[in-house]
């Protein structure tokens, strides 16, 4: 591998050359416009010779990149992982293996340092970095004890590109993923034997001692060892590279050797021509850079670059790599390239030993970078040759770029490009935070009683939904608390509501519900508006976007700073996504987990497959804009979603097969795979990818096939189905050559984003490192364009910076770095971005109906096809929304006037059949042979109620300026559409619907019938004048109820009424039961039954009167007023029964009997007059009195009683005129009087 | 009336071992003139309740009611005009309402055949008349006419009052014209769970967002509103979104502290709505 670096840097084979060369392993197609195709018959012979090596090109040149500026980059912030290191083992280069370096290593430091550890190593961070592979192992092992974030990801810990097949284990590619915690074959420094005979298994992590070493700073690994959100500390991953160079070498490097060995046998070939001058690099006082910011950066100047030409060279043969999608991560390449942008200083390089120095110019025997000068030059180069990626970054990550002084001074020109292109873009990035919790609406079409199997099941489900909600907001406040732990603070409370979800349609209701919680909370970019898909936007949103806009800003800036983990953070589940794990995790409910899977399952398919409008490349006016607007919006919710739901459905479907036990290897391994293989994937993801590619919408299926994949465990990219996908995707990756001229095949930021999503796929512990580096290319890309649509999703310009940065918040690591660079700051958390949001939101627009055929089918289409997409849209949502709502207008009108036809049948039959009203479902039965045949009009009245409304809602929603005939035939095709859905619907189902209306009709109307038939008699309401001024009915029942405890007692002496106090009672009594504004059923039986006690008081002369001190009683004229206004109310007010049967109860009869002397009068006068108002019947009254003789009484009190009974029967039965009765009274009081 | 929680808490110390009569509560009214009548009812009731809900148990271990049976007999013996049963009550400081039902039970398990039936106990209570011993039904008339806390009169005004509000709110919102749907046009449509109102637009009081409207005629101290919060409020607010919860007679206002999470207290009908507006440039 160093010989074609070797024979390139010496000008033997052109860059041209080499990047055909490498490709030609990878793809046949040709090279980019980076390189020239001049094959020239001698380099191909010089190339050819090394033709086994092809492969490691690649894996070779990253891990040379990173190992030449490791004292540049020493332990800067996140630094980007190497590439599979096979060969990476450099002769000559400082600290390096062969020559005398490496005694002068191991002087330096000490064997005996080796085995150390992050906490007694301080001062291994001193350029010790570079040494040995073993620290990397430690650190893989450590990884696995951590996790990633607590998800159990085995195996996260420590790996990075690790060398892609290398020749000495060519047996091991896919079948053998690294066992990093197996202390065997990855043996912590120090307790292995030197040298290769020491193990009788090479372990595949074998060769490239540089490379291990080199990962230790690599940001990547030390994030899946830490916590995502925390900026993990430099410090550990550094200070465990303590291993001198020579002594970490592991065991099985034969290739290594062998390389080394070619190399010698190459550089002697060539004798040292030119002298070399000697490294510039000034002898630095502090060998520790750190960050600290205390140090001056190390000015950058052109003129100081120490041999341009070979910088150049390897500039352009990584730029060709990099534009070829050679490298598995276009933006850690990127990464890598800013950080030597913006590397501060260089490291001193204390062993820059003269041996090596000399007369190697152009040979890779001296460092590449000697110098920070060199560092800077380099990454320019790079740059320039990417300068299309660039301009799209977004607008601060440009401005920072252009802004750079470094870059000014190394090319003019670049910056010059790239300030333009600050100017001309448009690519904000809003990084504002979602909003807290909202609730899932509650839905009546699928959440009321009618979805549930029973009652139980139904208020079971009420149940879990706020319990649901419930321990979300106990999250809410507890979770950032240190200390709290989920499992211990909700997951008993989970599992006891999970068990109560017993029946299988209680999990599906659930599921709905967590489902649409979860893509309401994570999902929705909008942030208040919060919309869930399908759902009307909330207020906020409608109240302007532009006052949302700014509160968002001013959100943003307020925002804490947190870093995104690096450049290829691991699989995490930031913010409430991490409610939603945890949920899963602690309920451990296998149904819900099935019931999860099904349902995530059924909405990836349903999106995934959502028709979304299609770019139209003619369509190039300034509406267009407009509209792409709306299409960006929507094809963003629909990935958000689809990226959602993958994640948490591989969460799911992997989560039994994960575990904190390391990946299983040999026969285990095997005996897994066997039976692996036997498992039906979870989601045909396979052939969802496959119709994906066909269809040109790898846009909108591979990333969120990336987020399912991530959670994979390490047994599924083994498996034959899985590594088919892999495949795939590896070749979609190779064809996505940036500077190709697709953009019919493919916009720019759609493969960006492709590149972005799979580049991180590639970092995925779980995903083997060789898998990249495979032998067998993919030899011609893709063979879509067989089956392709002319404009596939993939050519629509429906990815945008927001969306990009949103799907791939480590791409703003790159703007970190920039600003790190312009603030001199050290911070550890600098981040900027956190979690990107879109600024506005929208839901999923309707789904397109079902295409009618024929003819007419077609002529629409045609029709629709030299049409702005947003006609069509228009068209679709007005048949959709007419259609549903025809459905709805039919169930108000036609259902709901038959429903009153069969309340007024069932009247009919209820009276003709007597009290009983025979058998419910007879009944039922009898009405709906009746009824249901009408429902046939319902078609008929939905045609005439489609071709009424459609047609003004298609010009509403049209431009004014549409031309009359597009007009009108979008507006038939609208009415044609919306009669189709609504007839569809109502042919199926409109005699189901009648049915089930009269039904519940029929059930309500035997309840009424039921109890209370009185209480439901006809009532009437205030009058229409009445300005509902009457007091209150609770009042007055609390003030007659005051009263009548003031009659039965106790009272103290100074209590009692006055006969006012009554008369005004009773009139405000008269007052409210006219108003029967807020008198309410209850209440007015309350007043009823207190109106029949107070008459009884009355009656007895029980009422104690406040007035004149010696006048303790009512006079009885009053009393008699009182009662008359009582009888007044009963007759005229009260519109519910008045129990005035209990007036002759033994209880109130008997409180005469305490009176003394008895006076029974008012009795009299009371009964005459309630059967002459007919409140009460004659023979009604003489039953009550006939009762109560029979009870027990005082001798004498029966006696008057009995008395009172006669004169009371011996009353002539018609009613007479007042005047007599008042007449009769008085006689009739002596009677009595003068009996007692 | 919002109070604070220490006023709060100034008025319920003064409410310890107070029996629940028409005297009672006159004597707090005078103690409180500053505060509303119905305000300083409900926390009185409130409070008496709460205090009965602790002591309840010690009422009912058959003991209790036998010793308690025993003296209202003995009593009645003596003088069955005396209000035997309501001075038995307040004497072991136990609501009337509550020691009548007690006594009644008591009294029908001793005279009838079969246990009573809760039906026909609360048959009873309403209408004393069917009680078949005269002097019980005297007592215990006595006992529902001066109970202000407990008996079925009080809960048929309080149901009343609770209903009155609701009718107050409605008509408020139909005077802003604002448009609802009420709970049975809510339980017709199938909602497990339904607020007094659910606006079809939802407006904004005081910067928050309000979907629904509940009315309650009572004053929200401490442990009524969290098993209103746990009950209602927030089964609310997962269904329909933040809403508006009006304590017509007041609140501890502590406890109007979930304004952001979507919990809105007032004391009254909110007077500065924010309605959607359609004629936003």
């Amino acid at each position: 591998m160093a010989a074609v670096l070797e024979s390139l840097l010496r000008e033997e084979v052109s860059v041209a050359a080499v990047v055909r060369w490498i490709a030609r392993s990878t793809r046949g197609s040709e090279v980019t416009a980076l390189t020239r195709p001049q094959d020239n018959p001698g380099e191909a012979a010089a190339l050819s010779s090394l033709r086994p090596l092809r492969k490691e090109f690649v894996p070779f040149l990253l891990n040379f990149l990173r190992e030449q500026s490791s004292r540049v980059l020493p332990q800067g912030p996140p630094t980007p992982a190497k590439a599979p290191g096979a060969s990476a083992a450099l002769p000559g280069r400082p600290g390096g293996p062969s020559r005398g370096s490496r005694g002068a290593r191991s002087q330096l430091f000490p064997p005996t340092e080796a085995p150390s550890t992050a906490a007694e190593a301080p001062l291994a961070r001193r350029g010790g970095r570079r040494r040995g592979p073993g620290p990397a192992r430690e650190r893989g092992g450590r990884g696995l004890e951590e996790g990633v974030s607590g998800e159990n990801l085995p195996g996260a810990g420590g790996r990075r590109l690790r060398g892609s097949g290398s020749p000495s284990r060519p047996s091991l590619t896919l079948s053998d993923p690294p066992n990093l915690s197996n202390l065997e074959e990855f043996p912590p420094v120090g307790s292995v034997p030197p040298g290769p005979t020491g193990r009788t298994k090479p372990s595949r992590r074998i060769n490239p001692t540089p490379v291990s070493e080199e990962r230790s700073l690599s940001k990547p690994k030390t994030c899946f060892t830490s916590p995502p959100i925390n900026c993990v500390p430099n410090s550990q991953p550094s200070a465990l590279d303590t291993s001198p160079w020579g002594l970490g070498l592991p065991p099985g490097c034969r290739s290594l050797q062998e390389e080394r060995e070619m190399l010698r046998k190459e550089r002697s070939k060539q004798l040292q021509q030119s002298p070399t001058p000697t490294c510039p690099t000034p002898e630095l006082g502090s060998p520790l850079p750190s960050r600290a910011g205390s140090l001056t950066d190390e000015p950058a100047d052109p003129a100081r670059v120490s041999s341009r030409q070979r910088l150049e060279l390897v500039a352009l043969v990584y730029s060709s790599c990099i534009a070829e999608n050679l490298v598995p991560n276009l933006f850690l390449e990127l990464f890598f390239v800013f950080q030597l942008l913006t590397a501060r200083r260089m490291v001193t390089a204390k062993n820059s030993d003269p041996e090596l120095s000399p007369g190697v110019l152009d040979s890779l025997e001296s460092p590449l970078f000697q110098s920070i000068h060199d560092c800077v030059f380099f990454a320019v180069q790079v740059l320039e040759c990417h300068f299309q990626v660039l301009s799209n970054l977004d607008k601060g990550t440009l401005k920072l770029l252009a802004e750079n002084e470094r870059l000014l001074c190394f090319s003019p020109a670049l910056q010059g490009r790239l300030r333009a292109a600050y100017e001309g873009s448009v690519a904000k990035v809003s990084l504002a935070m979602p909003p807290s919790a909202q609730a899932v609406s509650f839905q009546p079409e699928t959440d009321n009683r009618a979805n549930f199997s029973s009652d139980r099941a139904f208020h079971t489900f009420k149940k879990q939904r706020d319990v649901f909600y419930e321990v979300l907001r106990e999250w809410e406040d507890h979770h950032e608390e240190p200390g709290w732990d989920f499992e211990k603070g909700l997951g008993s409370r989970i599992r006891a509501m999970m068990g109560q979800l017993s029946a299988a349609c209680s999990h599906s209701h659930f599921v709905r519900l967590f489902q649409k919680q979860l893509l309401q909370m994570c999902q929705s970019p909008g942030g208040a508006g919060g919309t869930v898909l399908g759902e009307a936007p909330d207020v906020l949103s409608m109240l302007g976007a532009d006052k949302l806009g700014r509160l968002w800003r001013l959100q943003e800036r307020l925002m804490a700073p947190q870093s995104s983990g690096g450049p290829c953070p691991p699989p995490t589940f930031p913010g409430c996504q991490g409610f939603f794990r945890d949920f899963i995790l602690s309920a451990s409910s296998f149904q819900f987990n099935q019931h999860l899977m099904d349902s995530l399952s059924l909405k990836i398919r349903e999106l995934n497959g959502l028709a979304l409008p299609q770019h139209e490349p003619s369509d190039e006016d300034g509406e267009s804009d407009v509209d792409w607007q709306g299409e960006r919006r929507q094809f963003a919710v629909v990935l958000l979603s689809l990226r959602l739901l993958a994640k948490f459905l591989g969460f799911v479907a992997f989560l039994p097969y994960r575990g904190p036990e390391p990946p299983p290897t040999g026969e285990l391994q095997d005996s897994i795979l066997a039976l692996r293989s036997q498992v039906p994937p979870v989601l045909d993801v396979r052939t969802l990818l496959q119709r994906g590619l066909q269809a040109r919408r790898a846009v909108l299926t591979v990333p969120w096939l990336v987020e399912f994949l991530s959670f994979a465990d390490h047994v599924v990219p083994l498996l034959d189905y899985y590594r088919d996908i892999f495949i795939l995707l590896l070749r979609l990756h190779r064809s996505l050559v940036l500077s190709q001229e697709s953009e019919a095949k493919m916009c720019f930021l759609n493969k960006l984003l492709l590149l972005a999503v799979l580049g991180w796929l590639f970092q995925i512990p779980t995903v083997p490192e060789d898998l990249f580096f495979l032998e067998e290319g993919p030899s011609d890309a893709f063979e879509v364009d067989t089956v392709a649509p002319e404009h596939g999703l993939d050519a629509a310009p429906v990815v945008d910076q927001q969306l990009l940065y949103t799907c791939c918040p480590y791409i703003g690591e790159l703007r970190k770095l920039l600003a790190l660079w312009v603030s001199g700051s050290t911070g550890r958390s600098g981040g900027f971005m956190r979690k990107i949001t879109p600024t506005t939101t929208t839901g999923l627009g309707a789904q397109p109906s079902g295409t009618s055929q024929g003819l007419q089918a077609r002529l629409a289409h045609a029709f629709f096809h030299n049409q702005p997409p947003s006609l069509r849209r228009t068209v679709e949502f007005v048949a959709e929304r007419i259609g549903s709502n025809c459905v709805k207008h039919i169930k108000a009108t036609l259902v709901a006037d038959l429903v009153r036809q069969a309340e007024s049948l069932l009247q009919e039959q209820l009276v003709t059949q007597g009290e009983e009203g025979g058998d419910p479902a007879q009944l039922l039965e009898i009405l709906c042979s009746q009824l249901c045949p009408h429902g046939a009009q319902a078609l008929a009245l939905g045609r005439e109620f489609c071709q009424r409304k459609s047609p003004g809602a298609v010009r509403a929603l049209l431009p004014e300026e549409t031309p009359a005939a597009v007009l009108s035939s979008a507006e038939n095709i609208a009415v044609g559409l919306a009669t189709e859905k609504a007839c569809a619907w109502l042919s199926a189902n409109i005699t189901a619907l009648i049915r089930r209306e009269v039904k519940a009709a029929v059930s309500r109307t035997l309840r009424a019938q039921g109890p209370e038939p009185a209480a439901r008699g006809e009532r009437r309401g205030c009058s229409r004048a009445c300005e509902h001024h009457a007091p209150l009915p609770s009042h007055l029942i609390s003030e007659i109820k005051d009263v009548l405890s003031l009659a039965v007692g106790p009272r103290d002496p100074d209590e009692g009424v006055s006969p006012e106090h009554l008369e005004q009672l009773l009139g405000q009594l008269g007052q409210t039961l006219r108003c029967r504004q807020f008198l309410c059923p209850p209440a007015e039986q309350h007043l009823a039954k207190c109106s029949v006690d107070l008459a009884s008081l009355l009656v007895a002369d029980q009422i104690p009167i406040l007035g004149p001190p010696a006048q303790y009683r009512l006079e009885r004229g009053q009393a008699r007023r009182l009662l008359h206004m009582l009888l007044s109310l009963w007759k005229e007010d009260f519109q519910g029964p008045v129990p005035l049967q209990l007036l002759l109860s033994p209880r109130n009869v008997g409180l005469l009997a305490d009176t003394r002397p008895r006076e029974w009068d008012l009795l009299l006068f009371l009964l005459r007059e309630l059967v002459e108002k007919g409140l009460m019947g004659r023979m009604e009254i003489e039953a009550c009195l006939g009762s109560l003789h029979q009870a027990q009484w005082p001798g004498d009190f029966a006696e008057e009683l009995a008395t009172l009974s006669n004169l009371f029967l011996a009353e002539p039965h018609l009613p007479e005129p007042q005047l007599r009765t008042c007449e009769l009274v008085q006689p009739n009081r002596g009677t009595v009087l003068a009996q007692s | 009336m919002i109070l604070t929680k220490a006023q709060y808490e100034e008025i319920a110390q003064c409410l310890v071992s107070v029996p629940p009569t028409r005297q009672s509560l006159r004597k707090l009214k005078q103690r409180f003139p500053s505060q509303s009548q119905a305000t300083l009812l409900s926390i009185f009731s409130q409070e008496y309740q709460k205090h009965i809900k602790r002591t309840h148990g010690k009422h009912h271990t058959s003991e209790a009611i036998e010793s308690y049976y025993q003296r209202y007999l003995n009593g009645v013996v003596k003088n069955g005009a005396a209000p035997v049963l309501l001075d038995l009550a307040n004497e072991v400081d136990y609501a009337p309402s509550l020691m009548a039902r007690l006594i009644l039970e008591r009294f029908l398990q001793e005279h009838e055949e079969t246990a009573p039936s809760k039906s026909v106990i609360n048959s009873m209570l309403r209408d004393p008349s069917q009680i078949p011993d005269g002097v019980l039904a005297n007592q215990v008339y006595q006992c529902i006419v001066n109970d202000c806390c407990y008996g079925p009169l009080v809960d048929c005004i309080k149901h009343a009052i609770g209903h009155e509000h609701e009718v107050l709110l409605r008509d408020l919102l139909l005077e802003k014209n604002l448009s609802f749907l009420d709970e049975d046009q809510l339980r017709a449509k199938g909602y497990d769970k339904t607020p007094d109102f659910i606006l079809q637009v939802p407006v904004a009081v005081e910067g928050h967002i309000i979907h629904w409207i509940e009315s309650k005629a009572s004053f929200g101290d401490e442990c009524s509103h969290h098993a209103y919060l746990h009950d209602q409020f927030w089964s609310y607010w997962n269904r329909f979104g933040p809403g508006l919860v009006i304590y017509w007679y007041g609140f501890i206002q502590e406890l109007d502290c979930n304004r952001e999470r979507g919990i809105l207290l007032k004391a009254c009908f909110p007077t500065n709505i924010v309605t959607l507006c359609h004629s936003i440039a």
